[in-house]
């Protein structure tokens, strides 16, 4: 039994233009252990996924179906008090941006001891304690002095170490972490990818790294799944996906990418832009974009498994597609009117 | 070992293949404190800085965030004045001239930047945003300026109907075209390219380059490319600058400099960037630096990288390294490299430490 299993997993978000489902029938799960990378654009839903496993969507949003099992029970079935005890202790997030995830007016101590009070029962002094350890872990220096400080008093780099010591500090079981190092600098970045990668080693926790960046994806996943609007399209090991991509829009995530260690030839862009949630293709959403695109991609897109694990949500695989020939760049309706129509609903933060 | 040979004004200004050319520039914010905003301390945001930019060539200039690198951008613009130093621009010096001896050459040096969702005016139609310069510096007006509209939205692959919408209409990477088109309305020669592409999703991040590429070609542009994604500077960049603290601690051509750089901080910058392919990430060594940039306000003594150095040495923290050319054209500020005959020091050798 995996431990974490998401089954057919709708969410909507009600907008002044209509509902838009944001994520829409994604199915996956995480071994304990192991690291999962979820990329893809904004817009495409990766991390309205992760806000829908911890229950925190935002007032005008609804999880309108699906299972998320969290060791084998349903976390869409509990209370809000049930919930809370799971957060934190169970499942465990890191997000983007330290500087507005952490409390300004609370101390860095009180903020990481926090967590331990409520969700192992310490006392004040061996939560305080236990947060002097986990700072340590991450390398702070000084941790016992600093605990009195202020999240202002830290850079970009110490605050997200300290977001990773708060949401370690329970030894969670999954730990997400929500684009983790995007606001941060290269160097700092190369430091936090480090120590993700030793405290997973150390505490044997599963990660779902959520991020645009397939270089960080390269380097930290065993599994990675690719979204596009609001789906899976593909999902592999990362070995696979970057050697043997099978969905074009993987294949064009990786040939638009600049790549240091290969001189600058001239880069392949993926025409058009991400799809309108609110106006989705009757078929495969990608297909406005894509260059294999056949009169078939108008239907709804089954996934095709290519074995071991490695699966796509395509028709170029599918037999009923043989004999089609890809339509042409210039019988292509026009993409460049729809899309200019409206940019993709920006649903979170 | 050549010795340092930063070009006194004279000789350069001969020099017609040299489009921008910068000199000891310094640009100190102050910090004031007290009822009487007594000056305390400064920022130093650049703290003398030497290049040249070659006319249709781009240069990257890469660092991390509070290095400086784009106030140095926009001080070569004159969009904040410098406190110290010379920017000539094809031989004149800009530093010193007033509003109305600048404007005119306004016209020659645009800027983009990097957020397309915060530099276009919401309540103006993009037509009317590019519109605008075309009146103030009287390039175009009523019809005609219509028509360079077209052009120009044409120019960035944009339609010509476009110009009636508003910003909120357009997506990320739409958005940065008319970014663009704003900046080329004037027929500028330098366009100052502010991190353009950072916020933009790989894909759309790719359609931008490329167009900026193009445009290069096209118009024989000349870009200072500010950035801290080093994989784009290298794609874009025919030369690279690394701004570290407010000082450039290397220069050189773009290949020289990704495959043979001198400076620690370049070397550790470069090893840190992952690359999108599991098989390259598994065999290369990382040199990760231990804690943060300093503060520009309380820069380290001597080498300012000398508290983040794997090699330090006794000379680092007392002395500031000359900025020597080792090899034609590539330039490094370090002691290290100097005594070591302009060898790099072998960074994955040793243990990492974090």
């Amino acid at each position: 039994m995996a431990l974490l299993e998401v089954h057919d997993l709708k969410t909507t978000f009600k907008t002044e233009d209509g509902t838009v489902a944001a994520v829409n029938g994604l199915s996956f799960s995480v071994e304990p252990g192991s690291t999962l990378g979820i990329v893809g654009e904004s817009g495409s839903g990766k991390s309205v996924t992760s806000l829908s496993i911890m229950r925190l969507i935002a007032q005008n949003g609804r999880i309108e179906r699906g299972k998320i099992l969290f060791k084998g029970e349903n976390l869409l079935d509990k209370s809000e008090a049930e919930m809370r005890k799971i957060r934190g202790r169970d499942i465990a997030m890191i997000f983007q941006d330290p500087m507005t995830s952490l409390n300004p007016v609370l101390t860095i101590g009180e903020q990481i001891a926090e967590a331990t009070r409520l969700h192992l029962g310490l006392s004040h002094k061996d939560a305080l304690d236990k947060a002097v350890e986990m700072l340590e872990l991450v390398r702070i220096p000084l941790a016992r002095q600093r605990l009195k400080d202020y999240p202002h008093q830290f850079s970009g780099g110490m605050r997200q170490r300290v977001m990773i010591a708060m949401a370690l500090s329970c030894d969670p079981a999954v730990l997400i972490a929500d684009e983790p190092t995007t606001a941060l600098d290269v160097t700092i970045q190369a430091q936090i990818i480090e120590l993700m990668n030793e405290m997973q080693q150390r505490l044997g926790s599963a990660i779902i790294l959520i991020t645009h960046d397939l270089g960080v994806v390269a380097e930290t996943c065993e599994n990675v799944l690719v979204m596009y609007g609001g789906n899976m399209v593909e999902y592999a090991t990362a070995q696979e996906i970057f050697e043997q991509p099978k969905m074009p829009y993987t294949m064009g995530l990786l040939e638009s990418l600049p790549r240091l260690d290969q001189a600058g030839s001239r880069l392949v862009p993926i025409e058009g832009q991400p799809p309108n949630l609110l106006r989705m293709p009757p078929g495969c959403a990608f297909a406005p974009r894509c260059r294999y695109r056949m009169p078939i991609c108008d239907e709804p897109v089954a996934l095709y498994d290519f074995g071991a694990g490695h699966v796509a949500r395509c028709f170029l695989y599918e037999a009923r597609a043989e004999g089609q020939k890809p339509i042409e760049a210039e019988n292509r309706p026009a993409i460049a009117d729809s899309a200019v129509a409206q940019a993709p609903q920006r649903l979170t933060k | 070992m050549t010795a340092p040979s930063v070009s006194g004004h004279g000789a350069v200004a001969t020099a017609s293949d040299e489009l921008v050319v910068v000199r000891d520039l310094h640009k100190y914010f102050p910090i004031t404190a007290g009822v009487f905003s007594r000056h305390v301390a400064d920022v130093r945001a650049v703290d003398g800085v030497d290049f040249d930019i070659r006319r249709g060539e781009t240069l990257g200039l890469v660092g991390e965030s509070g290095s400086g690198k784009t106030t140095a951008g926009r001080v070569i613009l004159r969009l904040t004045e410098a406190t110290k130093g010379s920017i000539r621009f094809e031989g004149r010096e800009l530093v010193g001239l007033s509003r109305g001896e600048l404007r005119p050459l306004r016209k020659e040096m645009q800027i983009i930047f990097q957020d397309p969702y915060a530099s276009l005016n919401p309540r103006m139609t993009v037509g009317s945003i590019i519109r605008e310069p075309l009146e103030i510096h009287k390039i175009a007006q009523g019809k005609d300026a219509d028509t360079r509209v077209q052009e120009l939205l044409r120019l960035v692959g944009l339609q010509p109907y476009h110009a009636n919408r508003y910003p909120h209409e357009f997506s990320g990477g739409q958005r940065q075209r008319v970014g663009v088109a704003r900046a080329l309305a004037v027929n500028p020669k330098f366009i100052v390219a502010d991190e353009p592409v950072s916020a933009l999703d790989v894909s759309i991040q790719a359609q931008v380059i490329n167009l900026l590429q193009e445009l290069q070609q096209k118009l024989g542009l000349t870009y200072l490319f500010i950035a801290h994604d080093l994989s784009v500077v290298r794609h874009i960049s025919n030369r690279v600058a690394v701004m570290y603290v407010g000082k450039i601690v290397e220069i050189a051509d773009r290949d020289q400099l990704y495959e043979n750089p001198l400076h620690p901080y370049t070397q550790a910058l470069l090893s840190a960037i992952p690359i999108p392919d599991p098989g390259v990430e598994r065999r290369k060594k990382r040199i990760i630096l231990s804690g943060d940039i300093p503060s520009p306000v309380n820069p380290p003594s001597g080498c300012r990288f000398h508290t983040r150095c794997p090699v330090a040495f006794g000379r680092c923290k007392v002395e500031v390294p000359a900025f020597n050319e080792y090899e034609p054209g590539h330039r490094a500020a370090c002691h290290w490299v100097e005594e070591h005959g302009g060898k790099a020091p072998d960074l994955t050798a040793g243990p990492s430490v974090l």
